[in-house]
């Protein structure tokens, strides 16, 4: 449950980010994040960016979460929740 | 990539062996307090890669598996005697309590929802007015922010009801513990990333300072493992007890400043009980008075129930976060107790030992 994943960030809306990793897109909180912009890497975690990472080596990190888990579990990893469908967050 | 491991697993062999040399300890246990550590470790087989006087142990670094009998029951007792929704992470549903679990709970009608974000909780609370939403607020530094943040926003948005039931826990008190008892003789910490990119390198100098032990933060993939194990070997061999960190490039000394913030205005260092190491003072975190309206634990209070003896229990997870066991050494391991199964945390969470031995088949 400490798991964290580099997520590369598409978007940026006050201390919201749209974010992407594995192909799967969502929206996180960097509210935790100072001076972040487009392209840059975060690392996620439940939902919130909690440190910046250097791309080349997110993209180092990302390859291996990808070896690591079937994509199975990536999908339950990043999904894993009973609901999905909650609104926005609009904080 | 391979010739990288291979030349660290070279190098890892001849530290070794010079300290064999030095004539230092027979076996050198070095303890990772990291549930992805462990997860990494099994899955690369990097104690197989180890030469034979190097021995990786888990700590207790994952907060499921820490999380004492106690606190699911008292959470059970919570769910059946008032009108509440729990929210919680995947992990903690399936936890034994003494008599019942989450699931069983859920199974029966209860209102309980698996959730991947603390975010989660408060914007279906926002949503359902009328439902008192209880998440269950657990891990270490690298979660207990996020509930901080989140409880801050309950507040700033007026939201009635919204409560959470805090078991974070925070990692040097743990280490601490460990090292005062040192039963497990350990010799090195591979101290855990994300962790440390919330608290910074600092809050672990004591190690190094009080106790003579090298730590290395190390990051997570298996190039990362090798080479914190290299260093604190090396460390070792000069006689060098220091704290160093390989995961630098996400890791600084003072830790991530607007984290440790959110952990402060919200709440307060408490004496916590740990699965199978028992009360560690200031080791817990509860939240301030300030924020006592969101504290289940004063708005919905049950009766104490006894805590568990932990000697009357079959499952041997309070020895391994200790280190002093391996899941293996557990009489249940792969035949009462399975990941379809299990009986206990270190098996529920997929960055147990437990289940990590049984996912890799480690013998
Ligand atoms: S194998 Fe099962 S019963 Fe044994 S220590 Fe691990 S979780 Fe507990």
């Amino acid at each position: 449950m400490c798991l964290a994943i580099p997520a590369k960030i598409l978007t940026i809306n006050d201390d919201e980010a749209e974010v992407e990793s594995f192909g799967v897109k969502k929206n996180i909180n960097i509210s935790l994040i100072q001076n972040v912009k487009v392209g840059d890497y975060v690392i996620v975690h439940a939902g919130f960016a909690i440190q910046t990472i250097d791309a080349s080596e997110a993209e180092i990190t990302l390859s291996y979460w990808k070896d690591y888990f079937s994509q199975n579990e990536i999908f339950q990893t990043e999904t894993l929740s009973d609901n999905n469908n909650l609104k926005k967050n609009n904080y | 990539m391979k010739e990288k491991v291979k030349d660290l697993i070279n190098q890892i062999n001849l530290v070794s062996e010079e300290l064999i040399s030095l004539k230092f300890s027979s076996i050198i246990n070095i303890m990772e307090v990291c549930g992805t550590h462990t997860m990494a470790i099994a899955r690369y087989g990097i104690s197989q890669l180890l030469p034979k006087n190097i021995n990786l142990i888990s700590g207790p670094g994952c907060p499921v598996c820490v999380t004492p009998t106690e606190d699911i029951d008292q959470i059970i007792e919570i769910v059946k005697n008032y009108n509440v929704t729990i929210y919680t992470f995947g992990d903690m549903i399936r936890v034994p309590g003494s008599q019942s679990s989450l699931q069983e709970q859920k199974s029966m009608g209860k209102k309980i929802t698996v959730c991947y974000s603390p975010m989660d909780a408060l914007e279906y609370a926002k949503y359902h007015p009328n439902e008192n939403i209880l998440f269950l607020a657990i891990g270490f530094e690298t979660t207990a922010p996020l509930t901080a943040i989140v409880i801050k926003k309950a507040k700033e948005n007026k939201i009635k009801n919204f409560y959470i039931y805090s078991m974070h826990k925070i990692v040097p008190p743990a280490l601490e513990m460990l090292l005062k008892d040192n039963l497990t003789n350990i010799k090195g910490f591979l101290l855990p990333g994300h962790v440390s990119a919330i608290i910074g390198s600092k809050p672990y100098n004591f190690i190094a300072e009080k106790y003579n032990t090298p730590g290395v933060i190390s990051g997570f993939e298996p190039e990362s493992i090798l080479k914190s194990i290299l260093m604190i070997l090396t460390l070792l061999k000069n006689k060098k007890a220091k704290i160093l960190v390989e995961y630098n490039l996400v890791v600084k000394e003072n830790g991530n400043i607007k984290a440790i913030q959110y952990l402060e205005d919200v709440f307060l260092p408490t004496d916590s009980v740990w699965r199978g190491i028992g009360i560690i003072k200031k080791s817990g975190l509860d939240l301030k008075d300030e924020y006592s309206q969101f504290n289940a634990k004063s708005i919905f209070p049950v009766k104490q129930l006894k805590p568990i003896n932990l000697d009357e229990c079959e499952c041997e997870c309070g020895n391994i976060l200790k280190g002093l066991k391996r899941p293996t050494q557990c009489k249940n391991f792969k035949n009462k107790c399975t990941p379809y199964n299990p009986l206990g945390p270190c098996m529920v969470s997929s960055e147990g030992a437990c289940a990590a031995y049984f996912k890799y088949d480690i013998k």
